[in-house]
C-alpha cells in the first residue's frame, strides 16, 4: 500500500506539465493545475514515504523502499512543490507566455524521474529514470535558450551528465556480467574479483560524482545553477545534485569488502570539494553563482560523511558508520531546506531588482524585510551555526571525525581525524562568504538605481521561504526528531554491521544539542530586551553613519562584495586565479573608467579549456580525413573491417 | 550546585577586572600610574545609562550583533571548566558547540559592521572573519590534540588534568597547543601585537573599527560580550597550561582567580614590551598557531 502511494505520487508529478500544454499561452489555469496536481502528488509520495518508515521494506522486482530511500524521497517531494508554488509568482504564466509551459512539463517529469531513481530496483529502470532526469534537467536549464550563456551553460550540462550515463552503462553492463540479471542488489563477496569491484568504485564514484557536482567533476554546476530560474536552482541544488549522493551511497552499500581506501579517497574528494567549492564561492560577484559554487562545498561535507561511514564499515566500527552516514544523510536534508530557501530569496531579490551582480545591490534589508529575515536564517544554517540545522549535521560528522582517534574503542583510523580541522576551515570561510553576500545585497546602503524600485515579494514567494526556514529551525532545535529514520537508513546500509541497539540518539548528544539551541535563543530573546529597554530609557535619536568624521559619505564608499572577499582572494589566489582588467590612466586628469575583476574555475577554465584547445590542434590535422566525401568514408569502413578480420 | 552557582558568579563579574588589570599592567611598565583596576566596571556602568545613536541606514541586524554576541559569550561561558571545577554544562561533543557559538556571535557582529554602509567598518568585518579562517582550524587541531590524550570528547573531561596515555607522552603537545592557542586568544581579543583598539587610527583596526557606530547601551554590551570572550578563552588556555587540580574545592577556586590575574598580566606584559605587527603579518602568525598545533596532533600519533 505504502509503496503505491508513493507510485501515485511520482504519477502525478511526471503529468503536472501536461494539462497546461493544452491551455493558451497566456493562460494562468494550466499552471494552477499543475500546482494542484503537484501538491496532492507530494502530499500521497511524502505519506507513502513516511509509512515505510514503519513497515517492512518493499523490495520487488521493479521497485525497492526502504530507509535509505525514504531519506532521499522526503526532500524530493517537499522541495519541487514549493518550488511550484513559488513559480505561481516568480515565473508566472502570463508573463513568460513563450517558455512558462516547457518550464513546467519538464519541471514535473524531472522530479518523477528523481523518485524513480530512487525507486528503481533494476538497472533498466534507473537507467531510463536517469536518463529522463538529466534530459529534463538539460531542457529547464535552457529555459531560457534565446540567451547565449543559458545555451552554453546547457551544452556544459548536457555533455557532463552523459560522461556521467557513459560510467553507469559501464558499471551497469559489468554487474550484468558478474551476477547474470539486471536487478539491482548486493554483490556477495567472492563473487568478483577485489580488481574488478575496485573498477565498480571508481566508476561509479565518477558518474555520481558528476551528477553531484564533486570536484572535480563540478564544471556544469556553477553555470547550470546561475542560469536558470530561481525555483529551478533551488530543485537541482537542493534535490538533482542529491541523486549523485543517493546512487554513490547506494552502491558502496552493494559492493563487497571495502578496502580502507576507499573511504580514504572519498573523504579526500570531500574535503577538496569543500574547501574548494567555499573559495571559489567568495570570488563571486554573481548571487547565484555564489550559492552554485556553495552547493559544491556542501557536497563535499556530504560525502566527507560518507567516506567517514566507508572507513567504519571497512574496519567493522559501528559508531563512525552510524555517525558519519547520518551525519552526510542528514546534511542531504538540511541542504536541501537551506539552500532552496536561499535560491528562493535571492530570486525574490533578481525578481525585483533584475540583477545577480551583488556589487550591483545594498540596503534591501528595509525595503524587503521579511526575504531579507529568510536570507539571513539560510545563511546562518548553512554556515553550521546554532541554533539552526546545519550545525546538527556538521556536529555528527564532527564526532565521528573525532571518533577516529580512537576514543572510546580500539580501532583508530588517523586519516580521517583531519575531517574536524578540514571543517573548521570550510564553516569559517562559508561564514565569511555569507557575512559578506548577506552584507552586500542586504545591508548598508543602496549601491545603484536597480534597487530603487525593489518591494516585498508577494505571499506566494514567502510562503515557501516560511516552510522551509520553520524546517531549519525545527531540526536544529529537535533534532531527535530525525533519529529514527536516519537510524533506519544506516541499519539498510549496513545490515550485518549494525545489529543491536546502537542508535543515533544514543551516540551523538542530540537531546544536548535541542537544550542548547533552546537556551541560545531564550539568552539572545532576554539579552534583546535589555538592549530594547536601556534604550528606550536613555532616548534615542537618529543620524546618518558616522563614518569617522567624513561629512559626504556616499554609497558608492561601502566595502562592496569584492573588496571584502579582497584579503582571502589574496590568501587563496592560487585557487582563485584571479583575472583583473584594470584602467590604462594617462593623463592628470583622467576621465571616466572602468575596473573589472573576475575569477576563473580551477578545473574549467584553468585545466579543461586549455587542454581542450590543445587536444583540438592536435586533432584538426587530421581534418583531411572527414571531408565530406561518402565513397572515402565507404572505403575507411572497409578498410577498418580487413584490418579486424585480419587481426581476429 | 553551589559550584555551578560559583561558576556563573565568576563567568558574570570577572571579566571586566582583567581588562583593567591589563590596562594596570600596562600602565605601569611605561611609568604611568594608569586608570584604577575598576575603571571597566565603572565605563560599563556609564554606558548603560547613556543614550543611543543608530545610523538611518541600520536595520534590527544592527542592534542583533550585541544581543547574540553577548548572548553567545554566555552560552559558551557556561560550557568551559574553571579551575579543577567541571563546568556547568558538559556533554560529548560540546567542545564544536563551544566553537561554533564563537562563530555565531561574529556573523552578527560582522553583518552588524556592515549594516552601517561604512568604509571602515566594512574594512574591520573582512578583516575579522578573514582571520577568524586561520584561528578555526587551529582551534580544532588544537581540540584534536586534548581530545587524543584525554580520551574524551567534552571540554571538562579533555581538561580536567588526567591523561590515560600519560604526562610525559602528553608533554611535547601539550606546550605546542598552548603556544597556538595564546596566538588564537591575543588574535580573537584584538591584542597587540595583531591589533591595538587603543591606537588612533581606525584604518589599522581589527575588531575595534567594526563597532565603531554603535553607542550607549549596545556598545556596553559589545564591550561586556568581548570581555567575557577573552575570560573564557583565557580560562581555556590556563587550564591547557595549568592542568592543576587540589582537594579543596574552595582552594581550586582561589587558584582559578590567582591564574586568570596572572595571565592577564602576562597579556599586559607582552602587550607593553612588543609593537605591533603590520597587518600582512597576522596571517602568517595565524598559519604558524595551526602548524604549531597540528605538529602536536602529529606528535601524539607517533
Amino acid at each position: 500500500m505504502n509503496e503505491w502511494l508513493i507510485v501515485l505520487g511520482i504519477a502525478l508529478h511526471a503529468a503536472s506539465g501536461v494539462p497546461g500544454l493544452f491551455y493558451p499561452a497566456d493562460d494562468e489555469r494550466g499552471q494552477r493545475l499543475s500546482l494542484a496536481m503537484a501538491v496532492v502528488g507530494s502530499v500521497s509520495g511524502i505519506a507513502g514515504a513516511l509509512w515505510s518508515l514503519w513497515s517492512p521494506p518493499v523490495s520487488g522486482a521493479m521497485m525497492r523502499v526502504d530507509g535509505l530511500v525514504v531519506c532521499f524521497l522526503l526532500p524530493i517531494f517537499l522541495i519541487p512543490t514549493l518550488g511550484g508554488l513559488y513559480g505561481m509568482e516568480y515565473w508566472r504564466q502570463s508573463q513568460h507566455p513563450r517558455n512558462g509551459r516547457k518550464l513546467r512539463l519538464f519541471y514535473g517529469l524531472v522530479t518523477a524521474a528523481l523518485a524513480g531513481v530512487t525507486v528503481a530496483a533494476n538497472t533498466i529502470l534507473f537507467l531510463a529514470a536517469w536518463e529522463i532526469m538529466a534530459l529534463s534537467a538539460f531542457f529547464l536549464v535552457t529555459t531560457e535558450d534565446e540567451d547565449r550563456a543559458v545555451r552554453e551553460s546547457g551544452w556544459l550540462y548536457l555533455v557532463t551528465t552523459h560522461i556521467s550515463t557513459l560510467c553507469l552503462f559501464a558499471l551497469f553492463a559489468i554487474l550484468r556480467s558478474v551476477t547474470g540479471s539486471y536487478s539491482l542488489e548486493p554483490l556477495p563477496s567472492g563473487v568478483a574479483s577485489p580488481e574488478l569491484v575496485n573498477a565498480l568504485f571508481v566508476l561509479a564514484v565518477i558518474a555520481f560524482g558528476c551528477k553531484a557536482g564533486l570536484m572535480p567533476f563540478h564544471i556544469w554546476l556553477p553555470g547550470a545553477h546561475a542560469m536558470t530560474p530561481s525555483h529551478v536552482s533551488a530543485l537541482m541544488s537542493g534535490v538533482l545534485i542529491k541523486i549523485g549522493i543517493y546512487g554513490l551511497i547506494r552502491i558502496t552499500s552493494w559492493l563487497p569488502d571495502p578496502p580502507v581506501w576507499w573511504g580514504g579517497l572519498l573523504i579526500c574528494l570531500g574535503a577538496v570539494s569543500g574547501v574548494l567549492g567555499v573559495v571559489m564561492a567568495l570570488g563571486q560577484h554573481d548571487l547565484k553563482r555564489l550559492l552554485a559554487y556553495h552547493s559544491i562545498e556542501n557536497i563535499g561535507i556530504i560525502v566527507m560523511g560518507v567516506g567517514l561511514a566507508l572507513v567504519g564499515r571497512s574496519l567493522n566500527c559501528m559508531e563512525w558508520v552510524l555517525l558519519g552516514l547520518a551525519g552526510a544523510l542528514l546534511h542531504v536534508w538540511n541542504h536541501g531546506l537551506f539552500k532552496a530557501l536561499l535560491f528562493f530569496s535571492a530570486g525574490a531579490v533578481i525578481h525585483v531588482t533584475h540583477t545577480r551582480d551583488m556589487d550591483h545591490l545594498g540596503g534591501l534589508a528595509r525595503v524587503m524585510p521579511r526575504t531579507a529575515f529568510f536570507f539571513a536564517v539560510g545563511a546562518v544554517a548553512i554556515c553550521g551555526l546554532p541554533p539552526l540545522n546545519g550545525f546538527v549535521s556538521e556536529l555528527l560528522i564532527y564526532i565521528g571525525a573525532f571518533r577516529t582517534l580512537g576514543i572510546g574503542q580500539d580501532v583508530s583510523w588517523f586519516g580521517a581525524a583531519f575531517v574536524a580541522p578540514t571543517l573548521a576551515l570550510i564553516g569559517a570561510l562559508a561564514l565569511a562568504c555569507f557575512v559578506k553576500a548577506y552584507g552586500a545585497v542586504f545591508l548598508g546602503a543602496a549601491r545603484s538605481r536597480h534597487v530603487e524600485h525593489a518591494h516585498e515579494v508577494s505571499q506566494a514567494m514567502t510562503g515557501p521561504m516560511l516552510v522551509l526556514a520553520g524546517l531549519c529551525f525545527l531540526i536544529g532545535m529537535a533534532p531527535i526528531l530525525v533519529a529514527p529514520a536516519l537510524d533506519r537508513a544506516v541499519q539498510d546500509w549496513a545490515p550485518g554491521l549494525m545489529s543491536g541497539t546502537r542508535s543515533l540518539a544514543v551516540v551523538a548528544p542530540l537531546g544536548w544539542v535541542g537544550l542548547g539551541a533552546l537556551s541560545l535563543i531564550v539568552l539572545a530573546g532576554l539579552a534583546g530586551v535589555v538592549l530594547i529597554r536601556r534604550v528606550r530609557s536613555g532616548g534615542h535619536t537618529s543620524t546618518g553613519t558616522w563614518d569617522c568624521g567624513y561629512a559626504a559619505p556616499s554609497e558608492r564608499m561601502q566595502y562592496t562584495a569584492s573588496s571584502f572577499a579582497q584579503i582571502l582572494g589574496g590568501l587563496f589566489s592560487w585557487v582563485q586565479q584571479p583575472r583583473m582588467h584594470r584602467p590604462d590612466i594617462k593623463t592628470v586628469f583622467p576621465g571616466r573608467t572602468v575596473f573589472q575583476s573576475h575569477v576563473l574555475d580551477i578545473v574549467l577554465d584553468a585545466v579543461l579549456k586549455p587542454a581542450y584547445r590543445v587536444g583540438a590542434k592536435f586533432l584538426s590535422s587530421f581534418r583531411f580525413l572527414q571531408a565530406g566525401n561518402i565513397h572515402a568514408y565507404l572505403l575507411y569502413i572497409v578498410v577498418f573491417l580487413i584490418v579486424l578480420l585480419l587481426w581476429k | 550546585m553551589i559550584q555551578c552557582l560559583v561558576h556563573i558568579v565568576l563567568l558574570l563579574a570577572m571579566p571586566p577586572l582583567l581588562l583593567g588589570v591589563i590596562g594596570k599592567t600596562k600602565a605601569l611598565f611605561a611609568g604611568r600610574v594608569g586608570a584604577p583596576i575598576l575603571q571597566p566596571y565603572h565605563d560599563l556602568v556609564k554606558l548603560f545609562k547613556k543614550g543611543s545613536v543608530f545610523s538611518t541606514t541600520t536595520t534590527w541586524v544592527f542592534r542583533a550583533g550585541p544581543v547574540v554576541g553577548l548572548a553567545t559569550a554566555l552560552l559558551a561561558g557556561m560550557l568551559i571548566p574553571f579551575g579543577g571545577h567541571a563546568a556547568p554544562v558538559a556533554f560529548s561533543g560540546d567542545m564544536i558547540l563551544f566553537a561554533y557559538l564563537f562563530a555565531l556571535g561574529r556573523f552578527f557582529t560582522a553583518s552588524a559592521a556592515l549594516d552601517t554602509g561604512s568604509a571602515f567598518e566594512g574594512m574591520g568585518s573582512a578583516r575579522e572573519v578573514t582571520f577568524s579562517c586561520l584561528a578555526e582550524p587551529a582551534l580544532f587541531f588544537g581540540f584534536l590534540v586534548l581530545a587524543k590524550m584525554s580520551a574524551s570528547l567534552s571540554l571538562t573531561t579533555m581538561l580536567d588534568g588526567t591523561f590515560p596515555l600519560g604526562a610525559g607522552a602528553a608533554a611535547p603537545s601539550l606546550v605546542l597547543v598552548a603556544a597556538s592557542l595564546f596566538i588564537v586568544l591575543l588574535v580573537e581579543n584584538s591584542r597587540i601585537p595583531f591589533d591595538d583598539p587603543n591606537t588612533h587610527l581606525e584604518l589599522t583596526m581589527i575588531h575595534e573599527v567594526m563597532v565603531l557606530d554603535h553607542s550607549g547601551p549596545a556598545f556596553g554590551m559589545i564591550l561586556y560580550g568581548a570581555s567575557m570572550k577573552l575570560f573564557i578563552l583565557g580560562a581555556f588556555l590556563l587550564r591547557v597550561v595549568a592542568p592543576f587540580k587540589g582537594s579543596d574545592p574552595w582552594s581550586d577556586w582561589g587558584l582559578f582567580i590567582v591564574g586568570m590575574l596572572a595571565m592577564a598580566v602576562v597579556i599586559g606584559v607582552v602587550e607593553s614590551v612588543m609593537a605591533r605587527f603590520r597587518m600582512v603579518f597576522v596571517p602568517t602568525f595565524l598559519v604558524a598557531a595551526c602548524l604549531l598545533s597540528a605538529f602536536g596532533v602529529i606528535l601524539l600519533l607517533r
